[in-house]
């Protein structure tokens, strides 16, 4: 998790694990987990918002993108947006 | 009771607080605060002491910071700060105002939102955007943006709304339906002959006389206006001003007839204070002649402009005037704008000044 999102939402760690079976469930998931998050991260188009990346084996995932078991999500703020 | 007097200044870098007692001589600076996010409006809520702050990251979109310890600590909302599904995401919070228990958010691009919660979550005021005259509306310079909204002070059904660039919009249902109220305005930057349409003028900002909620004055892209039957029928003011351009309008807490207007160098000029010399204008009439207000203020190489909510004033008897540059720098009056002086500088980008005054 980036730092920029660790900063809004003190409580919630770094690194963790959760079962999600694509990224719009994932980030449902951790909406649950932290109240607000989702929007956060997603906007109304629905996708995932202009200036976050979330990656997958290297490459930006979608809303339906699907994840994988075991592997490492890496949710970025993109430099476009600082 | 001894007062305290509290600017509330949105930035470009986060909201800062400056404070002082009634005699407003000396100003203790705080900030920034809610994370450095852009910051487009402040407001306070005097009864409670609570302050609300509009913006929205590039990152994380648009949200509400509140804090109700004079900036000691905030929480944040973006609850339902959102289009439906499948619309375009609004991107920014940019204006709010608070009273009868709901805080009216204005966003971009240009929408309404309402707060029932005190700020905890928002809900769409579908029925601005639904407005006939929708696919009409374009962006300004600055993106299409509902910049300003002023609630009627006894009737909770009654809102204004102004958007760039579309116009003013009103309400008197609680926002089942809006009409649009441009009579009069001018959209100068159209050709001759379509310059006063029903919408699709540049509002900047519009505020309430005190005591007539008939009165409203306006701050447009090409020129200054007052009305006095609730935005039905617009009349120009700007005459004996340097400019018809300029971003802030700020009413006189207490008297009715009296209006500041900071007019800038003109749209394609700079958009700077006239000459390099920084003056507010006041009317003490309506608007019918005007004061150039300079003394403290810089004569010679200002570049400066004041944006769209940057200039307020505090509810004290001699009302205390203030105006935030976008270049970082933060004036007061204390003598209703005879003389200035400058409180705080090097600032980030001064988006908007309002006051909250609260006893100590």
């Amino acid at each position: 998790m980036p730092d920029a999102l660790l900063r809004l939402y003190p409580e919630a760690e770094r690194r963790f694990s959760l079962a999600a079976a694509d990224v719009g469930s994932l980030i449902d998931a951790l909406d649950r987990q932290w109240p607000g998050m989702g929007h956060c991260l997603k906007d109304s188009r629905p996708a995932v918002r202009k200036h976050i990346s979330i990656m997958i084996d290297g490459e930006r995932a979608r809303l339906d993108t699907p994840i994988p078991p075991g592997v490492i999500v890496h949710v970025l703020t993109a430099i476009s947006g600082g | 009771m001894a007062k305290r007097v509290v600017l509330l200044i949105g930035t470009k870098k986060g909201v800062f607080i400056a404070q002082s007692n009634e005699a407003r001589e000396d100003w203790a600076l705080s900030g920034p605060f809610c994370d450095t996010w852009p910051i487009n409006h402040v407001i306070g809520d005097a009864e409670t002491g609570t302050i609300y702050a509009a913006g929205g990251n590039a990152w994380f979109g648009p949200s509400v910071w509140k804090s109700s310890d004079l900036g000691g600590t905030w929480t944040r909302s973006g609850e339902g700060l959102a289009y439906a599904e499948g619309e375009e995401p609004v991107t920014s919070a940019w204006s709010l105002a608070k009273a009868h228990g709901d805080i009216h958010v204005g966003v971009e691009p240009a929408g309404l939102f309402i707060s029932k919660d005190d700020g905890q979550s928002f809900s769409h005021v579908a029925a601005l955007r639904g407005h006939p005259s929708r696919e009409t509306w374009v962006p300004g310079a600055g993106g299409l943006i509902l910049h300003s909204i002023v609630k009627h002070p006894e009737d909770p059904d009654q809102v204004w709304v102004a958007i760039s660039t579309a116009g003013v919009f009103h309400t008197e249902d609680g926002g089942k339906t809006f009409s649009a109220r441009n009579k009069g305005t001018r959209a100068g930057f159209m050709p001759e002959g379509m310059q006063y349409p029903d919408t699709g003028q540049c509002v900047h900002c519009i505020v309430m006389a005190a005591g007539r909620p008939d009165r409203l004055y306006q701050q447009n892209h090409t020129g200054m206006y007052r009305c006095d039957d609730g935005g039905e029928q617009w009349v120009s003011i700007e005459e004996g001003l340097p400019s018809e351009f300029g971003f802030p309008a700020a009413a006189h807490p207490h008297d009715p007839d009296t209006v500041y207007f900071i007019p800038l160098n003109g749209a394609i000029e700079g958009r700077y204070v006239p000459d390099g010399k920084a003056a507010v204008w006041r009317s003490r009439d309506a608007g019918a002649t005007w004061t150039a207000l300079r003394t403290g203020l810089p004569q010679e190489n200002a570049f400066f402009g004041v944006l769209r909510q940057a200039m307020a004033t505090d509810n004290l008897d001699q009302a205390g005037i203030y105006f935030g540059s976008n270049t970082g720098a933060l004036y007061a009056s204390r003598d209703e704008g005879d003389s200035w002086s400058m409180i705080a500088q090097h600032l980030p980008v001064i988006h908007s000044v309002e006051t909250m005054v609260i006893h100590d």
